[in-house]
């Protein structure tokens, strides 16, 4: 087996992003100066959207470009870059997408505060607000960053200047008790209200309900940020809801613990909006869910607060009221306060890649690692496209050696084991824990990989795979600076469904895209991100180049639509952490039955019988 | 009924066909060794993944479906696991093919020979083939050539090799694993062996379906079969058997490909070697059962002039399209796959109608001969009672009336542009020399068989009977052949002459019910009763023959001709069903069983032919007896009685009185539909 080792490092000692140079010329994304959580006596509420992109991921600062010689560089201080330049990302893009550098789509980069929509404001309710104490805002700038996710549709309209119906006041709780004021004042003067968490939603869920004629006020939880406490007799964490996934797992790490739940966003996404979507993480595996990781729940609605009277780990007390908090999209109130399980750090971690001839001994590999429930903190298989977009993100290797000894990986790859560059993918994992057991379950794993052709291909490349995770987002808005539109979405399938799911979707994209006018091939890729006893969790990719298209976004979403319904028709489900938001919820009712959706409309018809909670999302 | 905007979309003639490629043109011209040596290198299916025949078999055994049958079969019969499995295995040995390249070459030798002699020139639309190779590296395809001849298959792969495109694999009927050595050579030139019924046989299904899915799932090569079932002895299609077609789409709903390309080719063939074991076969002389030795003793068919055949390669029908819409691919989500289950109502309708439609495919692009209208207008000749024939220049102006007519019709019409009418009415007949006779400038049927200077005595009426069907069933098969073109405006003549009155209700109710009654009979997709009446009344319109109003259906003048030749084209069709009908009121017994109808009804027609009841011959075939046996046991006229006796029939005679009444026009329709339609 080949297995070129590298020093054992323990790279987030810190906080996993650092965008950089590792010794063997990987690349990793680190945060230095952690944004998100700022001094508790700030007197501002909007620090947050003065640092990051009005109409684009992530902080302003921070984003892809291509110099002068049309090398692909990363900008912004925030994430460490040591003289990086990405060297094969032009090549890739131009290639993959028929795109030049010469055609471009800039933004429009000022907010025109005057094409918003003026408010319509219940005096009622803001005269009493008031008297409350509790900050909010009319702002026009305030309410155009609350009125989106990052849906493409919604990107691409923020980037040609248009805004539809955005929230007409932002209002910002500092605590529990101020959320049950705003809802008591919303019931009371029948305004609608859409919680905001992280805004990190990709599925229209935050969109306002354009037929809304209420007032819309966004209740945004950023201000909701403390753990209030940590019980380390427990192993729990009792933390505000409005808490930031970096900043939890920076405080927590503080103190020797993590939560060890990692979704892709986590930088921004929020625990309530984690808890109201039914959010899962790189490290499941480990940790849990986020409905394993959660103890208790406050939730603030129209009819009162919700919660369960002790903190015991498992309860038959009739259905899990949890479960209706969980996944309720911000159609029933306000998530405030949770508990949730925390565990020590871990002593070690340590990424590792394995090449597979092709995609089916991969796919074959991860459903024995599940079978014998062996897998790492994270184990994902990455489909030929992606492993060559990876290959493509590499940045430019410093010594001879270095690429020397590249090109005798690659050598002994393709041409001594035989295997087909058009054809072999990667599977990248990440172990975690002590030191003794992670080498011995790498071992375990790489042993079965073996049986299915796996060869062990480094620790880079497995650190290349997940940064690849955190800068796909950064790298949409690259291409959409030239005529590049793309999103991802996701989907959980039973195990044996999972080949045929990733080649009928995958080409039933190609299809779609060439049926409707799509001038140059489309990429469509996917990746297994999670394994489970009972099946997977894939990751659709997709993007195209719209020149041509008098519609791209229509085009899009035609597309999205159709591949949504291949996912289906092959076994798929809606969603695996997405969520339905008010993009998929024409799929709802025959997701979960007739019946299914009566009962949740019965649960919304008694929390909410005003629809005070109005986003819309789910039924 | 549909607004009359849908017409101008449908109209035949502007059909687009491609043209076609002699391809023994070249063979006439180089080596035949040298062509069947050549490089083949024929392009493949991108998602293939390479393997020989023999793994094939055990990526078969292996499979997860054959798996639960085998231990399903165990847990039923109490029969040991290896046991089953050996079995499992000795079926799929005595199915599977073992497709060679060596075979495939000898036979592009030989049947380079045998063409030559055989045929004037072999004419395959060459842009069908691009097409079919571009598909090929696209989906798995499936290939459903229409079934005349044995001919068919050798054919297909012959020109398969000709066009280095991958050489499909053939499920053929047992029968032919009787013929020792050529059994042999056939399964290494790619063909597959099904038993004709296995009915309740789980293991045989399950071994049979994964056969053929592991194939198409794995792009192997592709599937070729037959969707008529059989060969066709009348030259009409046949209603499409679902087996097939059920399991080859199967993948496609599983979602185990992204797609599947199905390909109808419609080989037509000027003289049909089988032409006259045919209507030996229809009038109850039975088939000899196929043995190496009767194919030798078949090589005096070397000597003859076949003519010219044409093969046709439709356009590529994807599965994915046709089932858009129509079939929830969801309903698999909840049972693992590998476990069998019966096709769900929708997708059962769903498979049907795509089978028909996959026919009438074939039927479009069937190339017709002027012969086949010659043989239409002979034969509708000879019962008007003309017993000198007809005058060769008043053929020759009935036949150009009758080709402009068809091409009106639709009809994919090979008729020389640049030859006198005079001169390709006579070529046509020359062919036929056995079935015509010419003399004193005057054509008929050649029924006096028995040659000059025999004693006549030595023959029996009813011999003599049956030996002038031989020569008018191989006629009709030939008129048969451009019954699709005519079917519906001809449904419509019948209909309009029966109907009590003009009103366009009434002649749509006639029309509904012919339709019902002959859907055993021809080619009618189900449910299409308003698009096929639309349809028939736009053609007889736009020739000029009728005028249709809101409320009526008016024959014109100059559509008398038109109506009287449709009415007669169905006639046969018409009279033998009534007959058959009388038979059953009239003869039927308690104890008749199916087996025994077809010999029972044959005496009974015979003895009505010779006493002059009946007009025609032709209700002599055991074809049209099995469908008017078929259309009246689906109408539930006759029910078959399953008990000590097998397949008893039970007759409601006062049903198919009221039916035999009805099609010969006694009885409105509406109160035969009120009776049970």
């Amino acid at each position: 087996m080949l297995y070129i080792s590298t020093k054992y490092q323990i790279i987030r000692k810190d906080f996993p992003f650092y965008l950089g140079k590792t010794a063997h010329g990987g690349l990793w994304v680190q945060i230095k100066n952690l944004p998100g959580h700022l001094p508790k006596e700030s007197p501002s509420h909007v620090f947050l959207q003065e640092i990051m992109k009005w109409n684009g991921w992530g902080y302003s600062d921070s984003r892809f470009l291509f110099n002068k010689k049309g090398q692909a560089e990363f900008t912004g201080k925030r994430y460490i870059i040591i003289g990086m330049i990405i060297p094969g990302l032009k090549d890739w893009f131009e290639c993959t997408f028929g795109a030049s550098l010469q055609h471009k789509t800039p933004a429009t980069p000022l907010l025109n505060s005057s094409a918003v929509q003026p408010p319509t404001l219940n005096e009622a309710f803001v005269e009493e607000l008031k008297s409350t104490g509790i900050p909010f805002s009319q702002d026009a700038e305030d309410r155009v960053f609350r009125a989106h996710g990052h849906c493409l549709h919604e990107i691409f309209a923020l980037r040609e200047g248009k805004f539809g119906r955005v929230p007409d006041m932002v209002v910002w709780p500092n605590c529990h008790n101020d959320v049950v004021k705003i809802v008591e004042l919303a019931s009371k003067h029948n305004v609608c209200l859409i919680p905001y968490g992280g805004g990190t939603s990709v599925s229209s869920a935050l969109e306002c309900p354009p037929e809304e004629t209420r007032s819309i006020v966004s209740l945004d939880t950023s201000q909701m940020n403390r753990i209030l406490w940590v019980d380390e007799k427990n192993l729990t964490a009792h933390v505000e809801a409005g808490i930031v996934g970096q900043d939890l797992e920076r405080l927590l790490n503080e103190s020797g613990y993590c939560t060890g739940h990692e979704p892709d966003s986590m930088e921004f996404s929020s625990l309530g909006g984690w808890v109201a979507t039914r959010a899962s993480g790189m490290k499941k595996n480990i940790y849990g869910n986020i409905e394993d990781l959660v103890v208790h729940i406050k939730m603030v609605t129209p009819q009162g607060v919700i919660e369960k009277s002790c903190q015991g780990p498992r309860m038959s007390t009739g259905p899990d009221i949890h479960h209706f908090i969980m996944g309720s999209e911000g159609t029933l109130g306000v998530v405030t306060e949770v508990t949730m399980k925390i565990r020590p750090m871990p002593e070690y971690q340590k990424y590792g890649s394995v090449v597979f001839p092709n995609f089916e001994q991969g796919v074959a590999c991860l459903r024995e690692v599940a079978r014998q429930r062996c897998a790492p903190a994270s184990i994902r298989l990455m489909d030929n496209e992606q492993f060559k977009f990876g290959h493509a993100l590499k940045p430019q290797v410093s010594s001879i050696f270095t690429s020397f000894l590249d090109g005798l990986k690659k050598f002994y790859i393709t041409k001594f084991k035989g295997f087909d560059p058009n054809r072999l993918c990667v599977a990248t994992l990440l172990f975690e824990g002590d030191r003794e057991k992670v080498l011995q379950h790498e071992k375990q794993v790489y042993d079965i990989a073996a049986k299915f052709g796996g060869l062990a291909a480094g620790e880079d490349n497995g650190q290349r795979g997940y940064m690849l995770t955190f800068v796909i987002a950064y790298l949409r808005d690259l291409g959409m600076d030239y005529y590049v539109i793309g999103e991802s979405f996701e989907t959980s399938v039973p195990w044996d469904r999972v080949l045929d799911i990733c080649r009928n979707v995958k080409a039933r994209i190609v299809r779609e895209c060439k049926e409707r006018g799509v001038q140059f091939p489309p990429l469509s890729t996917c990746r297994v991100t999670q394994t489970y006893d009972a099946g997977a969790c894939v990751y659709f990719y997709f993007a195209f180049n719209y020149r041509g298209l008098s519609d791209p976004v229509h085009v899009y979403e035609q597309v999205e639509h159709a591949a949504r319904e291949e996912i289906l028709a092959n076994g798929g489900s809606l969603s695996h952490h997405h969520g339905v938001g008010k993009l998929r919820k024409e799929w709802m009712r025959e997701t979960v039955s007739n019946v299914g959706m009566g009962m949740l409309k019965s649960v919304k018809d008694y929390v909410d019988p005003n629809n005070i909670f109005g986003n819309r999302n789910l039924l | 009924m549909a607004s009359k905007a849908v017409y101008s979309q449908r109209d035949p003639m502007l059909k687009k066909r491609d043209d076609f490629e002699d391809i023994l043109e070249e063979r006439r011209n180089s080596s035949d060794l040298r062509y069947a040596l050549r490089c083949y290198a024929p392009v493949v299916y991108k998602g293939l993944c390479p393997s020989k025949a023999g793994t094939l078999k055990s990526m078969v055994l292996q499979s997860d479906q054959l798996h639960y049958v085998i231990h399903q079969v165990c847990r039923e019969t109490g029969r040991a696991v290896d046991d089953v499995q050996e079995e499992a295995s000795s079926i799929l040995e005595e199915m599977a093919h073992r497709l060679q390249l060596s075979t495939v070459r000898f036979f592009a030798f030989t049947l380079s020979k045998v063409f030559k002699t055989l045929f004037r020139s072999i004419c395959v639309n060459e842009e069908g083939i691009q097409r079919l190779q571009q598909v090929i590296q696209e989906h798995p395809v499936v290939l459903l050539p229409s079934h005349r001849s044995y001919m068919d298959f050798l054919l297909m792969s012959y020109l398969l090799y000709t066009y280095d495109l991958a050489l499909p694999v053939i499920a053929a009927g047992m029968d032919f694993m009787g013929m020792k050595f050529v059994g042999e050579m056939l399964r290494m030139s790619g063909a597959f062996f099904i038993r004709r019924s296995f009915g309740g046989d789980k293991l045989y299904w399950a071994v049979f379906s994964e056969y053929v899915k592991t194939m198409l799932k794995n792009g192997f090569a592709p599937v070729e079969f037959f969707l008529e079932g059989t060969r066709s002895r009348t030259s009409k299609s046949l209603t499409p058997k679902l087996g097939l077609l059920n399991i080859v789409m199967d993948p496609f709903f599983k979602g185990e490909v992204f797609d599947v390309s199905l390909v109808p080719v419609s080989i037509s063939y000027e003289r049909i070697l089988e032409e006259s074991l045919y209507a030996r076969e229809l009038l109850g002389v039975p088939k000899p059962k196929e043995s190496t030795s009767g194919l030798i003793k078949a090589r005096k068919v070397l000597s003859e002039d076949y003519g010219s055949i044409h093969v046709y390669f439709g356009q590529p029908v994807s599965v994915r399209s046709l089932a858009e819409g129509r079939v929830n691919r969801c309903q698999f989500n909840l049972i693992p796959r590998h476990i069998p289950k019966k096709p769900s109502e929708d997708i059962h309708s769903f498979v049907n109608d795509s089978a028909y439609r996959l026919v009438r495919a074939q039927e479009e692009n069937m190339v017709l001969k002027p012969w086949v209208l010659l043989a239409s207008l002979l034969l509708q000749n000879q019962v008007s009672g003309q017993k000198r024939g007809i005058a060769l220049d008043e053929l020759t102006e009935q036949a150009v009336w009758l080709r402009d007519l068809s091409r009106q019709y639709g009809a994919f019409l090979h008729w020389p542009e640049h030859t006198p009418p005079s001169e390709v009415v006579s070529s046509s007949l020359s062919l036929h020399r056995g079935l015509v006779r010419i003399s004193e400038g005057r054509v008929q049927l050649a029924l006096d068989k028995a040659a000059p200077g025999e004693p006549r005595s030595a023959v029996t009426p009813e011999e003599e009977l049956l030996s002038q069907a031989v020569i008018i069933l191989s006629c009709a098969s030939y008129r048969n052949q451009a019954l699709h073109v005519f079917l519906r405006p001809a449904l419509l003549a019948s209909a309009i002459h029966t109907a009590s009155s003009n009103k366009k209700q009434e002649v749509f109710n006639s029309f509904s019910f012919l339709r019902n009654m002959f859907s055993n009979e021809f080619i009618l997709c189900p449910g299409a009763t308003v698009q096929d009446f639309e349809e028939a009344c736009y053609l007889l319109v736009k020739t000029g023959a009728l005028q249709v109003t809101q409320q009526e259906v008016l024959v014109t003048e100059r559509g008398h001709r038109t109506l009287v030749f449709l009415t007669s084209m169905l006639d046969p069709f018409l009279q033998g069903y009534q007959v058959v009908c009388r038979f059953l009121c009239e003869e039927a017994t308690e104890a008749l069983t199916e087996k025994q109808f077809i010999p029972a009804v044959r005496k009974f027609i015979i003895k009505h032919l010779l006493a002059g009841r009946l007009r025609y011959t032709e209700v002599l075939s055991s074809d049209l007896q099995k469908n008017s046996l078929a259309a009246l046991l689906r109408l539930g006229a006759v029910r078959k009685i399953k008990g000590a006796e097998q397949g008893t029939l039970k007759v409601n005679t006062v049903m198919v009185n009221s039916l035999e009444d009805t099609l010969g026009g006694k009885l409105p329709t509406q109160k035969a539909v009120i009776a049970r339609l």
